[in-house]
């Protein structure tokens, strides 16, 4: 139980009465889109606290608000479901919430629960199950501007009295509705009702079927249908949807996010790039050198900016994704994607976190929370890593700018340009191909079922896309964090102890720890074609895999600010093979040099098992890559 | 999968179904696109392997409005092996994959539509 709860909880029972009131505490329950959480949105503004529920990797959104007539509420924005009968670990935190039986949660005092006002058939079952659990709730018909404009008459006061609960009608992106909902909300919480047994448990089949048909009686009795039914979204589909047109639809969809990833976040992030320089640059000219300047400077300001420099790109993913799943496309897209990704045994769901995972694979895993069933999840959770991220491309385009001539290969095509695709195709196809063999070879299990509601086609909603870009960056930034900063300071420790002894000549690193290991290892990494220096710099690009570019340059000892990356590329062109440079590249591809991915896997599986499941696999596919590129290019004159 | 599900790609959702129903009674597995009707029964057992019990898949189809008694057109297919399939059910629009369509027999309609066409028709209300 956190504490701010625990004291909340037990204060109000002594002291109800008196002023001022504990916060009172409400839920919000309710089908997938049917604008809950833009309802929670309206109603909690930025007061919102993200975090996980103790013990699960479930998003835990929590909001302040003050009612019109001054009591305090804390808001759970809890999971959408169909059903109580929970599937997902995300729907089980829905049904102990409600229940009231969720480890260190006090039981709420009010379900609100949100309705899609033109979609009511699905809820009016989940609303009966919510009134067998006996906790006081309002029924929030939102999005009723829309009910109106198709025509759509429901009987509320008929509907309030056979479901037994109040009922307002919001328009959360308007904000309507809302000092109603709050008043009916308050008047339940303060009648106290000596809260009556839960009399829920599971519904079999047939009970379900029984609340179908008793749902389907109150529709009937209560809904008149749409004189002006939604017609657009069937339109809109016959072409979305279309086999081939939407398929081409969304792969132009997906280049032109991808052009906007990489193109739109250029200047922003070479801006933080050039901050975060210029900080490194300025302590250590400012500090007396030691120990403590080289710790602030490179371990810790490096570090906070290798985070920071991803944040451009991961907000304009972010921002296509949710554009996407505001407007109801998403849906769309993992029904176009599911036979394509199911070949390869994947979920149609895991193509959002495979996509995410071109711009960093962090935020790719933790978006596998979707994906109901956990083997579907933790194979892509294992090939995402394999997804080109951002991180790589420093190192791609130092080797293919030293190694690749810029040669024009049939009339147009860049030879350069065609190797980078070449290492981008390596990585997709190299994920499809172990995901099968995972699904295929070691979980032959039998496919979870694909069933998803395809919402009506909307607007987003501006504010409410940029409150939610804003809480997706907030929540990266926080787990990122805490888990690179503290891998950038063990890795500024390896490469920087012990010192070098007096009177050394190479550069310092060579007498680090990770530069001894590096030296150690180098033999290992002999067959394929590595030389030492190349090993040393794999393991402080342990932390991130653009990191290697710096410290090829420490370990050649490059010097200069300026024109580091072209006196770097000369440099290396004279002291490694292209056999060499081609093996680097194939390691690249493979290789599981980024801890914080490991450490994030772990925090997602909440085991050590599959970290090490990931690294083992993918250091054997790397050196595997590289022994046969390595071997083949030598073969072919280029050693 | 069941040898019955199995769609060819010379597969015509017009033609004689596999278990010769005459009532006109299929699995949604085999329609295709503007097939409608009225779902007849709901069962968890697909024909597929599936990773979830029968009873589970039931409760799952039930609790995405697959009930007897509601209306069901086919909308879309994918491209490949024309899965998996949109249907709207009431008046709800749904995606599955044809192994779990499996489970949902469907009293079909004589005539066929056009594929993609919208429906404003509400069962008697």
């Amino acid at each position: 139980m956190t504490p701010d709860i625990g004291v909340a909880a037990t204060v109000t029972d002594t002291s109800r009465k008196s002023q001022p009131l504990e916060p009172a505490r409400v839920a919000l329950v309710g089908n997938p889109n049917s604008g809950k959480t833009a309802l929670f949105n309206a109603l909690t503004g930025s007061r919102q606290k993200v975090a996980n529920y103790a013990g699960v990797t479930v998003e835990r959104k929590e909001g302040v608000l003050t009612a019109p007539s001054g009591r305090q509420m804390r808001v759970l924005d809890l999971p959408g479901t169909y059903s109580l009968r929970a599937r997902s670990p995300d729907e089980a935190v829905t049904r102990d919430a409600v229940l009231g039986r969720l480890a260190g949660e006090a039981a709420p005092e009010a379900l609100i629960c949100v309705a899609d006002a033109t979609n009511l058939r699905l809820v009016l079952r989940l609303v009966l199950e919510l009134k067998q659990v006996g906790r006081p709730f309002v029924l929030a018909l939102n999005m009723f501007d829309i009910a109106q404009r198709q025509g759509l008459r429901i009987d509320l006061e008929r509907l309030s009295k056979e479901l037994g609960a109040p009922i307002v009608t919001t328009v959360a992106t308007r904000k309507r509705g809302l000092p109603d909902l709050l008043e009916k909300v308050e008047g339940l919480v303060a009648a106290q009702k000596p809260e009556a047994e839960s009399v829920w448990r599971e519904p079999s089949a047939a009970e379900i079927r029984a609340a179908h048909a008793e749902a389907q009686r109150i529709f009937k009795a209560c809904v008149k249908p749409p004189e002006r039914p939604d017609t657009v979204t069937g339109k809109i589909d016959g072409v979305l949807l279309h086999p081939v047109a939407g398929l081409l639809i969304l792969l132009t969809l997906l280049f032109v996010m991808f052009q906007a990833v990489f193109t739109w976040a250029t200047p922003a992030m070479d801006g933080i790039d050039a901050g975060f320089a210029a900080l490194v640059a300025f302590t250590n000219a400012h500090l007396p050198h030691g120990l403590l300047t080289s710790f602030i400077a490179d371990g810790l300001i490096a570090g906070v900016g290798s985070v920071l420099v991803f944040l451009p790109q991961i907000l304009i993913l972010f921002f296509f994704i949710l554009m996407l799943e505001d407007s109801g496309y998403m849906a769309r897209a993992a029904f176009l994607m599911d036979r394509i990704m199911g070949g390869a045994g994947l979920h149609g769901r895991a193509f959002i976190p495979l996509l995410s995972s071109f711009a960093c694979a962090i935020p790719g895993i933790m978006s596998t929370r979707v994906i109901d069933n956990r083997e579907d999840r933790l194979t892509t959770i294992l090939v995402a890593p394999l997804m080109t991220c951002s991180a790589r491309i420093p190192v791609y385009t130092l080797i293919i700018g030293a190694f690749i001539p810029q040669h024009t290969v049939a009339g147009f095509l860049s030879l350069q340009g065609l190797v980078m695709f070449g290492l981008y195709a390596s990585g997709i196809v190299s994920a499809l191909l172990v995901s099968f063999v995972i699904r295929r070879v070691f979980w032959r299990g039998a496919v979870e079922p694909f069933m998803m509601e395809l919402p009506t086609y909307r607007w987003p909603e501006p504010r409410n896309v940029l409150m939610n870009l804003l809480t997706r960056a907030r929540i990266f930034m926080a787990r990122a964090g805490r888990i690179i900063l503290p891998l950038m300071v063990l890795v500024w420790v390896l490469s920087t102890f012990p010192y070098p002894p007096e009177g050394a000549t190479g550069p310092a690193i060579d007498y680090s720890i990770a530069g001894r290991v590096g030296q150690f290892i180098a033999p290992l990494m002999a067959p394929i074609g590595f030389n030492w220096q190349m090993t040393v710099a794999l393991i402080p690009g342990m932390a991130a895999r653009e990191v290697a570019v710096a410290v090829l340059g420490t370990v050649y000892a490059v010097s200069g600010e300026d024109g580091e990356t072209g006196a770097l590329s000369t440099l290396l062109k004279n002291q490694w093979s292209l056999a060499s440079a081609l093996s680097f590249l194939a390691w690249y591809v493979f290789a599981p040099q980024c801890m914080p991915t490991l450490g994030v896997v772990k925090r997602e599986t909440n085991s050590w098992v599959w970290p090490t499941v990931m690294f083992v696999y993918m250091v054997s596919l790397a050196y595997l890559a590289s022994f046969v590129t390595y071997h083949v290019a030598v073969a072919l004159g280029a050693g | 999968m069941s040898e019955a599900f199995v769609l060819s790609p010379e597969f015509e959702p017009v033609a004689v179904d596999p278990t010769g129903d005459p009532a006109g009674v299929r699995p949604l597995a085999v329609a295709g696109p503007g097939d409608r009707g009225v779902i007849v029964k709901v069962t968890g057992v697909s024909g597929a392997a599936e990773a979830v019990a029968a009873e589970e898949l039931e409760r799952r189809l039930l609790e995405m409005g697959f009930v007897e008694g509601a209306t069901i057109e086919v909308l879309h297919q994918g491209l490949f092996g024309r899965d998996p399939i949109a249907v709207r059910v009431d008046d709800t629009r749904v995606a599955l994959r044809r192994r779990e369509a499996g489970a949902v027999s469907v009293l079909f309609e004589g005539g066929r539509r056009e594929a993609g066409a919208v429906s404003v028709k509400f069962d008697g209300r």
